[in-house]
């Protein structure tokens, strides 16, 4: 038998790292194409990157964006709310409990986030009055005129909070569902109440899986907002309208949004990392606690643990 | 309470059905204060049901249990038993200790947070008081020094001695120990029976789920034999272990040599 060991490698230098020049060719013409759309971005006039810079910063488009922001987060809060309370009710053994929730979940699911939007913009048409009372047996507290409390901006809230409540649902559900049933045997066990059980124990550890699709969701949310704007909400998307029903500089206010919805959208993702760094604590106990800035500088990948 | 206490825990025609199982099929069980008693049988007999009905992690569907001459889940109402609400049930069960085969240690706090939880939250107990018993309990079972790591940066021996101090920190005056070795590597069995010898040398009224034949010769006072939902066999170690009367604890042993 012949050894290929014919003289002793040297052990002080690297071995020779294989040569991949499929991959430089790949990098070549991907640089070429990314090139060649830049300068169309910037040699068509038609895009009139001017006028982008004029509005970018312009008092409506600002207002618009502050709309959205609080459209996205009212919406999410009411979404998380009902989000919770229907998942703990399609967990509960309560049949009548369960059954609600399951239909509010399909109806809410099952209707497109437009049509409930509309439907709530239209609310006075099917109650004109909203009263505040006990139900069936009265007495009433209060009456409004449904036409001067839902307006535009409430329907808004209310249409995409409701709708998102459904979807927080059945990913809270989920999260709930994740948790070793070990979990909340051992907190009943030493005498703990299931509401503390739930609170201190499951929730805490299905938070977990509970906030990756949830920065989704918001990130999604931030992009259903502008669907306010087909009832005469000024959110981002209708404040740019707004100007080009004016201008005609159509493109480039929707350029205008856009790079807003980039922005704002850039600014969740980083704010869903954080918070899932937090809570992957117990998990990756000894890991350091990575800022923003170290993330960044490691090109948004996640920074190796001690695993 | 009127009558004297005789037993820790009484134990009367328990019976549970899951689905059209029958898991248990009137089960009689008296364990005096301080005595230690073993139950061994096959999987499947109903070792780990009775336990869990005990503090009532299941609900049996007649019979009863008294634990330190209170009723478990219920009231005496006259002549019947009455269920009881929740706060009152939490009361019982937080004077019965339960010991898990999977630790189950809360994966979201560290090992002090999982034992001063329930004195904290059950109890009300200061967090400053709640913190130097739980070390104390701790450094008995020799896990002070890992008082801020989370479980699963710990064995699961050490999973499981956290798990001993964790019931331990509510005072119970039973513990209940379902298969609590069953889930270690063979060389981390030992530190754990080590923890509940010392436990039951120290008057602790236990009732011990185990494979561990060695421990409950050693161990037990009364060795419970159980089969297909009945009490098969029952009496001191010497006996039902190395003289069993009947064919069915024999078989059983036997599988286990």
């Amino acid at each position: 038998m012949t050894s290929d060991k014919e003289v002793e490698p040297r052990l002080d230098l690297p071995p020779v790292p294989l040569a991949r020049p499929g991959r430089w060719v790949a990098a070549a013409f991907v640089a070429l194409l990314v090139a060649w759309i830049v300068a169309i971005l910037f040699n068509n006039p038609n895009f009139q990157w001017k006028v982008v810079g004029k509005y970018l910063f312009s008092k409506e488009i600002i207002d618009g964006v502050k709309l959205t922001i609080e459209l996205t987060l009212t919406a999410m809060a009411i979404g998380v709310v009902l989000g919770v309370i229907a998942a703990l009710m399609r967990l509960s053994q309560n049949r009548l409990l369960y059954g609600t929730a399951t239909f509010y979940i399909m109806a809410f699911r099952g209707t497109p986030a437009l049509v409930q939007l509309i439907f709530w913009y239209n609310l006075a048409a099917l109650f004109p009055k909203i009263t505040l009372g006990i139900p069936f047996f009265g007495p009433d507290f209060v009456s409004f005129n449904a036409n001067t409390i839902i307006t535009p901006v409430i329907a808004a809230n209310l249409g995409l909070g409701l709708c998102e409540g459904a979807y927080m649902a059945e990913i809270v559900r989920a999260g709930i569902l994740s948790v070793d049933p070990g979990q909340r045997e051992a907190g009943i066990a030493l005498g703990l109440t299931r509401a503390q059980t739930m609170r201190r124990i499951i929730l805490p550890q299905a938070l977990r899986v509970i906030v990756p699709p949830t920065g989704n969701q918001i990130i999604s949310m931030l992009k259903l907002s502008s669907l306010a704007s087909v009832i005469s909400v000024t959110e981002l998307l209708s404040a740019a309208g707004l100007i080009y029903t004016r201008t005609f500089e159509t493109i480039p206010l929707l350029i205008v949004a856009s790079l807003w919805y980039i922005t704002l959208t850039g600014v969740l993702t980083l704010g869903q990392r954080v918070i899932e760094r937090r809570l992957g604590r117990s998990v990756a106990e000894t890991a350091p606690d990575a800022g923003i800035w170290s993330r960044l500088r490691a090109g948004g990948r996640p920074i190796a643990g001690p695993d | 309470m009127t009558a004297a206490i005789e037993a820790m825990i009484e134990v009367r025609n328990l019976h549970k059905r899951f689905g059209h199982v029958e898991v248990l099929k009137g089960i009689d069980l008296d364990v005096a204060p301080g005595k230690v008693v073993c139950v061994i049988g096959p999987s499947g007999s109903g070792k780990s049901t009775l336990l869990r009905c005990i503090n009532r992690l299941e609900r049996p569907d007649a019979g009863y249990v008294l634990v330190g001459g209170h009723f478990v889940g219920y009231r005496l109402v006259r002549d019947r038993l009455h269920e009881v609400r929740e706060h009152e049930l939490c009361a019982s069960r937080a004077s019965i200790g339960m010991v898990f085969q999977r630790f189950n240690l809360f994966q979201n706090m560290t090992v002090l947070d999982n034992v001063t939880l329930a004195p904290k939250l059950a109890r009300g107990i200061g967090a400053a008081e709640a913190e130097r018993k739980a070390l104390a309990l701790l450094d008995r079972v020799g896990l002070a020094g890992k008082k801020d790591r989370y479980p699963n940066r710990l064995s699961g021996g050490e999973q499981q001695r956290v798990a001993i101090a964790r019931a331990l920190a509510m005072e119970p005056s039973v513990m209940l120990f379902d298969e609590a070795t069953s889930a270690l590597d063979p060389e981390l069995v030992g530190e754990v029976l080590d923890v509940m010898r010392a436990l039951a040398r120290d008057g602790m009224t236990m009732v011990v789920v185990t494979h561990e034949i060695g421990f409950a010769r050693e161990v037990a006072d009364e060795v419970v034999f159980m089969d297909a939902g009945v009490v098969a066999e029952r009496g001191p170690p010497s006996q039902v272990l190395q003289a069993p009367r009947e064919a069915r604890t024999r078989e059983f042993l036997a599988r286990l040599l």
